[in-house]
């Protein structure tokens, strides 16, 4: 049995990005994982967070936390990513020049969370969402 | 390099104390890009930036950093502060643009995170 989390990122709301994941880096620490193990599931969650605020009007946080392992989705209904693999590019971005005044929209937010984590598959269809399924191995 | 030792160096403001202000940065990164930022995971290292919001601090506490300079005189927002408390995070300002500050570490013997 693992433990089950669930958050509701508000989109829009540049001041309260990234409180789910500051919620699930306190709880892996609690939990007694890896300093190592718990940074790089933040950051990747972080990234992920920060995406659906910025780009989707916010979504669904689904987090499952196993022995070995932890497992993110992230559901937003935005407009999709047409070009999955263009969107994977370091440095491609399509954010708005707003948002990268802000600091982000620099084009490592897919790159990162895929090279944090272990496992990434991303389902988007245009018009109706993007999912984005991560899972990370306990070292 | 100690954080005590980087306000001195960059004669910066402390705005928010770290409970020990002689804990050891090994580490520099700087940045106004975050994700820039989060693409290299070190702990124990200071970000200078001149982004001044309060994502600057949540990605400075994602990644475990222990101090962030405001560079170029900027002056960090009430939520900002009160994060970098929660977090833990000395947050100093300093009037210096980022080029000197940098060059001034740098001097001072703090080297970049591999990468950055």
């Amino acid at each position: 049995m693992g433990l089950h989390l669930e958050f509701e990122v508000l989109g829009d709301n540049f001041s309260s990005a990234g409180t789910a994941s500051e919620e699930v880096k306190r709880k892996l620490k609690h939990l007694g994982i890896g300093s190592e193990d718990v940074r790089r599931v933040a950051i990747a969650m972080y990234e992920g967070e920060m995406n659906m605020v910025i780009h989707a009007g916010g979504g669904r946080a689904i987090v499952d936390i196993y022995l070995d392992r932890i497992e993110i989705e992230l559901v937003d209904k935005g407009a999709g990513i047409p070009d999955i693999e263009l969107a994977m590019t370091p440095g491609y971005s399509t954010a708005k020049e707003s948002v990268r005044c802000l600091g982000f929209g620099a084009g490592m937010g897919l790159p990162n969370m895929k090279k944090y984590t272990d496992k990434m598959e991303i389902q988007s269809v245009v018009g109706e969402g993007t999912t984005v399924k991560m899972t990370a191995f306990f070292h | 390099m100690k954080i005590s030792t980087i306000k001195d160096i960059l004669n910066a403001e402390v705005i928010v104390p770290a409970r020990d202000m002689d804990a050891e940065v090994n580490l520099a990164c700087a940045s106004d890009m975050m994700s820039d930022v989060l693409a290299f995971v070190k702990d124990q290292a200071v970000l200078l930036t001149g982004l001044c919001n309060p994502q600057v601090i949540r990605t400075a506490g994602m990644m475990d950093m222990k101090c962030v300079v405001l560079v170029r005189g900027k002056r960090p927002d009430p939520l900002m502060a009160k994060l970098a408390e929660e977090y833990d995070i000395a947050l100093l300002a300093s009037s210096c643009h980022m080029y000197v500050a940098c060059g001034l570490l740098y001097e001072g013997g703090l080297r970049p995170v591999k990468g950055c």
